[in-house]
């Protein structure tokens, strides 16, 4: 068992094509570190020095993670993890 | 009831309960049906109030055109309102919305201008604040970052909510401007200890995020993350379930919107019955299912509405 991470089309050049790359670690930042290792830059992608970037959005099993504890979220194998840009959505 | 004029009669909706879809007696659903608005979606509201500000405020005149990034619904709205009151519309769409919405637009008088496919309503927006620019007497009244769109749901949704269900202990809705969530929100937290605040947004295919820069997002403005408690994103696949769900289960015709909706309210729900604890979940229907027949989502079996939704907005 792993983490399953989905990557969205404008960071696949980061882990040579896939649409999703598995992973571990206890936490969100624990698993990107371990994603990093393998797939490099994809980390910086994600993250600046403030936490996530304002325009990336990070899911756990469906939830945004800003509202989990951000990089502090627990994850855990089994969980799947949905990386997404910020778009205008909603019925508007 | 009687109304003096169509815009007389916007909200005051019901709120009627999904006995049925509720996980436990002590954990139940709660819909707050929308599509009964004067155009028939939640987005009346807020063209109303925006338009009666704009107006407060001296910037519309009799013959003024608007302008408006919209997926439908507030166009719909906007237009109701602007041929009731003189004004002329031009709404900015992404090409991939339901051909329900664009004939109704066209039959209000609305001017439609298309923005690409690709990048859904981002696109639409960064169109219509390049046409703002460009033509300084039309007037945007910008849902994704007006006051008085959240405002809207302050003063009417949130107090309707509260006097209906003062047992409220989660309010779940759509997220698109945030102006349903920010506005409903704020009132209930204020009114309400420990009321939970959950939106759901939709989760499109590649298509729409597909080449979308990651530097390059948007969050409207009218957004604050300190309103809400949880944020879900949910598949095209879990609000068309879920949308099918409402109209077998409780008779209920919805748009796939107030599936995605349902599908976090059901969570909600359930997560509560586990722990034992009591929940009066109310869930927003922004629209009916209407305006999206044509795309599929009602007929054939749900891998078949799920695959002839792909690249569509439908919310």
């Amino acid at each position: 068992m792993a983490i399953e991470v989905r990557i969205p089309t404008i960071l696949r050049n980061y882990t040579g094509g896939a649409k999703s790359v598995e992973g571990s670690g206890d936490t969100l930042a624990g698993l990107l570190a371990d994603l990093n290792d393998r797939y490099g830059g994809l980390q910086e992608r994600l993250v600046d020095d403030s936490g996530l970037r304002r325009f990336v959005n990070v899911y756990l099993n469906d939830e945004d993670v800003r509202f989990l504890g951000g990089l502090d979220a627990a994850v855990k194998d089994g969980d799947t993890v949905t990386v997404l840009p910020a778009v205008a959505g909603g019925a508007s | 009831m009687r109304y003096d004029s169509l815009l007389d009669s916007l909200g005051r909706t019901p709120l009627i309960g999904l006995p049925r879809l509720s996980p436990a007696p002590t954990a139940r659903l709660w819909a707050k049906l929308e599509d009964r608005n004067p155009t028939g979606s939640v987005k009346d509201r807020a063209a109303f109030f925006m338009v009666s500000r704009a107006e407060k405020e001296g910037l519309l005149k009799p013959g003024s055109t608007l302008l408006e990034p919209t997926s439908g619904n507030t166009g719909i709205s906007l237009a109701m309102v602007a041929k009731l009151r003189g004004y002329r519309l031009i709404c900015v769409m992404p090409e991939n919305t339901s051909a329900e919405r664009r004939q109704l637009l066209e039959m209000y008088g609305a001017r439609i201008i298309s923005s690409p496919a690709a990048g859904g309503s981002n696109e639409a927006v960064r169109v219509a604040k390049q046409l703002a620019a460009d033509n300084p007497g039309w007037v945007m009244l910008y849902q994704y970052g007006n006051e008085a769109n959240s405002l809207a749901h302050y003063e009417t949704t949130g107090p309707e909510i509260l006097e209906d269900l003062p047992s409220v202990t989660h309010f779940v809705a759509g997220l698109g401007t945030t102006g349903t969530l920010m506005g409903t929100g704020r009132y209930l937290r204020e009114h309400v200890p420990d009321v939970q605040i959950v939106a759901a947004e939709p989760r499109y295919g590649e298509l729409v995020y597909g080449l979308r820069n990651i530097d390059e997002g948007f969050v409207p403005e009218l957004y604050d993350a300190s309103v809400l408690t949880s944020r879900f994103s949910v598949t095209s696949a879990d609000a068309l379930r879920r949308t099918r769900e409402l109209l077998d289960v409780e008779g209920l015709f919805a748009g796939i919107s107030s599936g995605a909706a349902l599908h976090a309210a059901l969570a909600m729900a359930a997560k509560a019955a586990a722990a034992g604890q009591r929940a009066d979940v109310v869930v927003v229907i922004a629209d009916g299912g209407w305006r999206y027949l044509s795309t599929g989502a009602y007929s054939g079996t749900l891998e078949e509405a799920e695959a002839r939704l792909e690249g569509q907005l439908w919310a």
